[in-house]
C-alpha cells in the first residue's frame, strides 16, 4: 500500500482571504502538485490543473452517532481521485465561509475507502482581523472554525492598530486555546506554516501550552470556549478511560475538538489522544524524559463545556 | 484432486493495463477495459484509444454492443468495437458521477442533482434528484430509470410528467440495481449494507452484516441469486421467492482473508467469478461450493475492480487498481 495522500482543509468566514492563500500555496515554487477541491466551481479563478467542484452535501451517518455527518460529496470525489495516482501528491479542500470543518474532518475518520487512502493533515483558518470581532457576535459558523483549526491565519493585520490586533487574538484564544497563529497581510504565509502539519496524528502532539489561557478571561466567549487543565501527578487509566469514553459520548455534539498528553500511573510512556465530536483516538508514545514533569495536560473545545464539572471528574480520576 | 487440477491459472493471458481499470468487459466478442486514465482498450490486438482526450474516465457501462463512459471532462462517450465514438453528452467539465445502459439504445448519466435520461433516439429528459445521483439502473422492461441518493431512491419514467416515485431509507445510497425480472430494487449504502424494496407493495428488506461498503453486484443468469462484494467472501442473496431473501440466510462463497471487491456471475452456469482487495480471483459453483483458482494473491497488484463473461461464458476479463488485467478462457 502506497503513503496515504495528506489533505489540508481550508476555511474561513467569506472575504477572510481563503482563496487568496490557496492560489498562494498552488503558485509557491514547491514542486508540488495539488489536487483542489473547492466549492461554488469556476467562480473564482483557481490557479491549479486540477480542480474539482464540490457541492457539500453534508450526510448523518445512520449508525446512531447523532453527531457524525460526513461529507457525501467529498467521499466520491476522493474515490475518483484516487483512481489518478501519479497526478497529485496532496489535496487541498476549501470549503464555503458558511461551511462547518466539522463533517470533513469527521469523514477523513469515517470512512473507511477514504481513511485507507487518505489522512487529514490540519485544519486552517483564515481570519479577517479587521472584522473578527463583528462576525463573532454575528456568525457562529466563524466560532466553529477558530474553534476547529490547528493553524489560524490571522490576515489583514495592515488593517487595524497594535492594540485592536492584540485585543482580536485574545478572542481567538478565549475560543481556541491550541492553534498556532500566523500575522499576516494579503495571506502572506510560509507554506510550511500551513502544509505537512500532520495535526491529526497522535505522535505530532508534542505540546499543549494551556497556560496562555490564564490571562485571556477578559474575553471569555459565552457559547464557546476552550476548558484547558493541567494536572501534576499520575492519572489512573482504569478510571480515566470509561470516563473520556462516557463523557465523549454524552457531550459529543458540544465537543468539536480535544487533545490531551497525559501521566498514567506506572506507565513509561506519554499517553495522547484527540478527538472529533464523539470520535476518539489514543495511544502511547514516546517515553517521558528525565528531565520532564511527569503532568497530565487537556484542552477540550466546545459550545457550553462545564468547566467546573469536567475539572472535577479528572481530578477524580487521578491516582 | 491435485493442485494443478484445481486451478486456472495457466489459462489466464495477462494483459498490461498500466492504468487503474474502472471496468472489464466483453463488447459482443471484444474485449474491452476501461481505465482511469482516459485510456480504452478494445480487441484482442490491443487497440488504445482515448475517448475523452487528455482527460480522465470516471464511471462506466457496457452492454453487448456499446461501451459507455463518463469522464472527468464532463462528457459522455459511446465507443463501438470498431473505435469510433460518439459523444452523447457534455457537460462541460462537471464530473460524471454514475451512467447506465438501458434497452433499445437508451442511456442515461448525471452529475451531482441533474440525472440526464437520453433514449434510443437521442431525446434528451432532465430530472434535478433531491441531493447528488449516486447510482443509476434502467429497469429490465420500459423506459423507467432507478436513481439512488441520500434517504432513499426514486423511481423515474422519463417520458412521463408525473414526479419520479420516491422510496424512503434513512442514510446514503450508493449504487441500485434491479432485479432482472424487475421485482425488486437493492442498493447499497454508506453504511456497509444493502438495503432492498419489494416494488409491487414498497415492502423494505435490510440485508447487513457486512464489514465494509458492497460496491460491486451481480445477479445470476436465472435471475434468482444476487452476488454481492464488501466481505470475507462472495454474500450471495436468494431471490427467488416471492419475499425475496427476507427471513433466508445468504450463501457464502470463497471465504478468504481478504475482502471481496468484485462478482461476476457466468452468464449459462451458476458459477460466480470472486475478485478480492489482494488480487486473487476464484471461480465458485453455488451448487456445492467448489472452487478454482484463477489468479493466485498478489498483493502489489491491487484490488480486483471489474470482472466481465464473454457472452456465451467461455471467456472472463479482468483488471485490477494498479493496472493488471487478464482473460481467462475456459477449458
Amino acid at each position: 500500500m502506497s503513503e496515504k495522500i495528506p489533505v489540508t482543509v481550508l476555511t474561513g468566514y467569506l472575504g477572510a482571504g481563503k482563496t487568496t492563500l490557496l492560489n498562494r500555496i498552488l503558485t509557491e515554487p514547491h514542486g508540488k502538485k495539488f489536487a483542489v477541491i473547492v466549492n461554488e466551481f469556476g467562480e473564482i479563478g483557481i490557479d491549479n490543473d486540477l480542480v474539482v467542484g464540490a457541492d457539500e452535501e453534508v450526510f448523518e451517518m445512520n449508525n446512531g452517532c447523532i453527531c457524525c455527518t460526513v461529507r457525501g460529496d467529498l467521499i466520491r470525489i476522493i474515490e475518483g481521485l484516487m483512481k489518478r495516482k501519479g497526478k497529485f501528491d496532496a489535496i487541498i479542500v476549501e470549503t464555503t465561509g458558511l461551511a462547518d470543518p466539522a463533517p470533513v474532518a469527521q469523514t477523513f475518520f469515517v470512512d473507511e475507502d477514504v481513511s485507507a487512502r487518505a489522512r487529514l493533515d490540519a485544519v486552517i483558518t483564515v481570519v479577517d482581523a479587521r472584522w473578527l470581532k463583528d462576525q463573532l457576535k454575528d456568525a457562529p459558523e466563524v466560532k466553529n472554525q477558530i474553534a476547529f483549526a490547528d493553524v489560524i491565519v490571522l490576515n489583514k493585520i495592515d488593517l487595524v492598530s497594535g492594540e485592536e490586533l492584540a485585543d482580536v487574538e485574545k478572542s481567538i484564544r478565549s475560543i481556541n486555546a491550541y492553534a498556532t497563529i500566523h500575522k499576516t497581510t494579503r495571506s502572506a504565509v510560509s507554506l510550511d506554516a500551513v502544509l505537512g502539519k500532520n495535526a491529526f496524528d497522535l505522535d505530532r502532539i508534542l505540546d499543549i501550552a494551556p497556560e496562555f489561557l490564564e490571562d485571556v478571561h477578559v474575553h471569555h466567549d459565552d457559547t464557546m470556549q476552550s476548558v484547558a487543565l493541567t494536572l501534576s501527578g499520575e492519572i489512573d487509566p482504569e478510571k480515566f478511560m470509561p470516563w473520556i469514553n462516557e463523557f465523549t459520548q454524552a457531550e459529543g455534539p458540544n465537543i468539536l475538538r480535544c487533545k490531551g498528553i497525559l501521566a498514567f500511573k506506572d506507565e513509561p510512556k506519554r499517553f495522547v489522544f484527540q478527538g472529533v465530536h464523539m470520535i476518539l483516538d489514543g495511544d502511547l508514545q514516546r517515553e517521558w524524559k528525565p528531565d520532564e514533569v511527569r503532568q497530565s495536560k487537556m484542552v477540550f473545545i466546545g459550545h457550553h463545556l462545564n468547566r467546573a464539572a469536567i475539572e472535577k471528574a479528572v481530578e477524580a480520576c487521578r491516582v | 484432486m491435485s493442485e494443478t487440477q484445481e486451478s486456472l491459472t495457466q489459462r489466464v493471458e495477462p494483459i498490461h493495463a498500466g492504468a487503474h481499470v474502472i471496468a472489464a468487459r466483453f463488447i459482443g466478442d471484444e474485449l474491452a477495459l476501461v481505465l482511469a486514465d482516459g485510456v480504452v482498450i478494445i480487441g484482442s490486438h490491443g487497440t488504445r484509444l482515448h475517448p475523452h482526450g487528455e482527460a480522465g474516465i470516471l464511471v462506466s457501462a457496457a452492454d453487448d454492443t456499446m461501451l459507455l463512459t463518463g469522464g472527468d471532462d464532463g462528457k459522455i462517450v459511446y465507443t463501438r468495437v470498431d473505435g469510433s465514438a460518439t459523444i452523447l453528452g457534455d457537460e462541460k467539465g462537471r464530473w460524471i458521477d454514475a451512467v447506465a445502459i438501458g434497452a433499445s439504445g437508451a442511456v442515461a448519466w448525471s452529475t451531482g442533482k441533474k440525472v440526464v435520461a437520453r433514449d434510443g433516439k437521442g431525446g434528451l429528459k432532465e430530472w434535478l434528484a433531491p441531493t447528488t445521483a449516486q447510482g443509476l439502473a434502467f429497469a429490465p422492461k420500459g423506459y423507467r430509470l432507478a436513481v439512488s441518493h441520500y434517504n432513499g431512491a426514486s423511481l423515474w419514467f422519463p417520458n412521463t410528467e408525473g414526479k419520479p416515485e420516491m422510496r424512503e431509507w434513512k442514510g446514503s445510497h450508493l449504487d441500485v440495481t434491479f432485479s432482472p425480472d424487475g421485482r425488486f430494487l437493492v442498493t447499497s449504502m454508506q453504511e456497509n449494507t444493502l438495503h432492498g424494496w419489494r416494488l409491487a407493495d414498497g415492502k423494505d428488506m435490510r440485508m447487513s452484516g457486512y464489514p465494509s461498503k458492497t460496491r460491486s453486484f451481480a445477479w445470476s443468469h436465472d435471475g434468482y441469486w444476487l452476488a454481492t462484494s464488501g466481505a470475507d467472501a462472495a454474500i450471495i442473496w436468494p431471490f427467488k421467492d416471492k419475499d425475496g431473501p427476507m427471513g433466508k440466510a445468504p450463501r457464502e462463497c470463497g471465504v478468504r482473508h481478504s475482502k471481496v471487491s468484485a462478482v461476476a456471475f457466468h452468464p449459462r452456469a451458476l458459477v460466480v467469478a470472486i475478485g478480492y482487495e489482494d488480487s486473487c480471483i476464484l471461480l465458485c459453483r453455488l451448487t456445492d461450493g467448489a472452487e478454482l483458482l484463477v489468479r493466485p494473491a498478489k498483493q502489489e497488484e491491487g484490488r480486483v475492480t471489474s470482472m466481465g463473461w464473454s457472452k456465451a461464458g467461455h471467456r472472463m476479463i479482468f483488471g485490477t487498481e494498479e493496472g493488471a488485467a487478464g482473460v481467462l478462457t475456459l477449458p
